[in-house]
């Protein structure tokens, strides 16, 4: 009973999490949770696998050949492992969206960019469309900015705008985890501060996962962070404890920038 | 300025211009503008010789008469100097070619560039590519002998010569041209484009088609515009496949004459040089030269339009 009350409060939970790229053990033994609607912020040093641990939940690595993962991640309330080769990767990508490090946006108007989630499901009515392209740029406050212009193409905008137009392509289709990979390391101060403040607004509405190189944006968004060596998760706690007192030397060393 | 400071800007020392190195760079650039320009040279004296040849026929024939009347028949004694059935036969062939190369071409340049496992890939793209380098004669006779008498038995009133089976033909040769260059296209495409879409829930199939098509679709275009320019200028196929007679049809089950089977005839005949009959093939190839600048310009203006941006 204590378990399922406490699995209310989370949206995903991960086991004794492996990963390998071909032999090489990338991730190893990860034990993790995220709790729904809040924002878990995945820092550490480059290579230390925070982007392979971030691409686990929308099985991402099924695309290459020659990827393994070991152990689970469970989605709640499904109470479902996703990781299991009986779940298809497609089902669990429709639940679970994923904004990349560079913005980008397909080859098409602004209008179907964020379209392309629905009418890859299928969805052809012309209304649904609408109100879910409207509602996901509303989301993603870009709407004001491109309401005129929603038929030119996704590469006349900014970087920052595309970067937008990433999320609300990401947030049309509901999703209930969104995934953040350094979502502002191509973009400059100005929309790096926007793209923050959007995340900080969407975790009302989404359970978020964001990786990033930047302690400072984790300590400003985030609720809890994770911190990341060498394929190990060596402290997971709220953001506050893990940047006022982390309980390992380690952390504390990377987090005053002593290492890393 | 003053003298002064100009004469101390003057003085370089070690920092001067190498004369030698200066000399041996020169020699380097005019070596690799004059490989570049040959191309350039030889193709506008191609032009020049077409143009030059194709007045002296357009002398004794109106443009009016050449682009209106339906009868090819400068070698006969009542003589008549109408391309239209050469730029039939032309069309008609190369369409059916198209029809086969253009979607054949684009499936296995998809299939190869977004589904097929590595092993697979690297065995099909030589085989492919091999089917390239066979020669156009062995084609030819490919076509008149084992493809016309198969096709005989679906339409027993297929002709012996007959565009249908030179332009199958043909299509299967155009076919490694258009997959290779599409699927190379299709393959530029950054891999986060892909990502993109796999994330979003996208199948490959809907992947392939919805983002990485249109993203190359400057590259696709292109590989298009070279089959087309390729099915257009064939030659081989056509006059040994499709018969020598001049014939004013869209049906391809009939015998006809492309432009290019016209000149092999005419060129490899006995006519006295310098006659009308002789005259008629730079016309005919001057036709040929602009029907495929066309194609090579609506290409281009393509490219410029839908450049590739990712």
């Amino acid at each position: 009973m204590q378990d399922i009350a406490e699995s209310n409060r989370y949206k995903a939970e991960v086991k004794n999490l492996s990963f390998f790229y071909g032999t090489f053990n990338a991730l190893k033994h990860i034990d993790m949770v995220l709790h729904d609607k809040k924002i878990t912020a995945l820092i550490g040093p480059s290579g230390c696998g925070k982007s392979t641990f971030l691409r686990c939940f929308n099985r991402m690595h099924d695309l290459y050949p020659g990827n393994r993962y070991e152990g689970n991640i469970m989605l709640y309330p499904d109470n479902v492992n996703i990781l299991s080769p009986k779940v298809d990767p497609i089902e669990v990508r429709m639940r679970i969206s994923m904004v990349f490090q560079k913005p980008n946006p397909f080859p098409k108007s602004i209008y179907e960019n964020v379209a392309y989630g629905l009418r890859v499901r299928g969805i052809r009515q012309r209304a649904i469309l609408d109100e879910k392209v409207e509602n996901a740029l509303r989301n993603a406050a870009l709407w004001d900015e491109v309401k005129d212009r929603l038929s030119d193409l996704a590469f006349n905008l900014s970087g920052g705008q595309q970067q937008r137009l990433c999320i609300a392509r990401a947030l049309a289709t509901d999703p209930e985890i969104l995934l953040f990979d350094e979502p502002t390391s191509a973009l400059d101060p100005i929309a790096t501060a926007s793209i923050e403040e959007l995340i900080a607004d969407l975790k009302d509405k989404v359970t978020i996962l964001i990786v990033t190189h930047n302690m400072q944006q984790a300590a400003r968004v985030s609720d809890y962070t994770a911190y990341m060596y060498l394929g190990e998760l060596i402290e997971f706690d709220e953001t506050d404890t893990i940047f006022i007192k982390p309980q390992h030397k380690q952390t504390e060393d990377y987090i005053t920038g002593r290492f890393g | 300025m003053s003298k002064q400071s100009s004469e101390k800007t003057d003085h370089v020392g070690r920092l001067g211009y190498s004369y030698r190195r200066n000399l041996h760079e020169r020699f380097i650039e005019s070596v690799l503008f004059l490989s570049a320009f040959l191309s350039v040279i030889i193709m506008l004296a191609i032009i020049a010789m077409l143009v030059k040849e194709s007045v002296i026929f357009f002398q004794h024939v109106s443009i009016w008469e050449f682009l209106t009347d339906t009868q090819w028949t400068p070698l006969f004694n009542d003589a008549h100097y109408g391309i239209l059935p050469l730029v039939t036969g032309t069309l008609v062939s190369s369409m059916v070619a198209l029809l086969v190369a253009l979607p054949l071409g684009t499936i296995i340049a998809i299939y190869l560039s977004e589904f097929a496992p590595f092993a697979v890939r690297e065995v099909a793209k030589p085989f492919l590519e091999l089917l390239g380098g066979i020669p156009t004669v062995v084609y030819g006779y490919f076509a008149l002998l084992f493809v016309t008498p198969l096709l005989q038995l679906i339409f027993p009133q297929l002709p012996g010569f007959n565009l249908l089976s030179a332009g199958l033909v043909m299509g299967i040769m155009i076919i490694p041209y258009v997959s290779s260059m599409t699927e190379d296209a299709m393959r530029a495409v950054p891999m986060h484009l892909r990502e993109g879409s796999y994330a979003m829930g996208a199948t490959r199939f809907q992947t392939a088609v919805r983002v990485v098509a249109p993203a190359a679709f400057s590259g696709i275009a292109a590989a298009y515009i070279l089959g087309i320019s390729r099915a257009v200028g064939e030659t081989m196929v056509v006059a040994i496949a499709a018969g020598m007679q001049p014939n004013l049809t869209w049906n391809p089950m009939e015998p006809a004459a492309t432009i290019t089977a016209y000149i092999v005839q005419v060129s490899l005949g006995d006519l006295p040089h310098g006659s009308i009959g002789y005259q008629t093939i730079f016309a005919a190839g001057l036709t040929l030269l602009l029907m495929t600048l066309v194609f090579n310009i609506i290409g281009h203006i393509m490219r410029k339009r839908y450049r590739e941006i990712y």
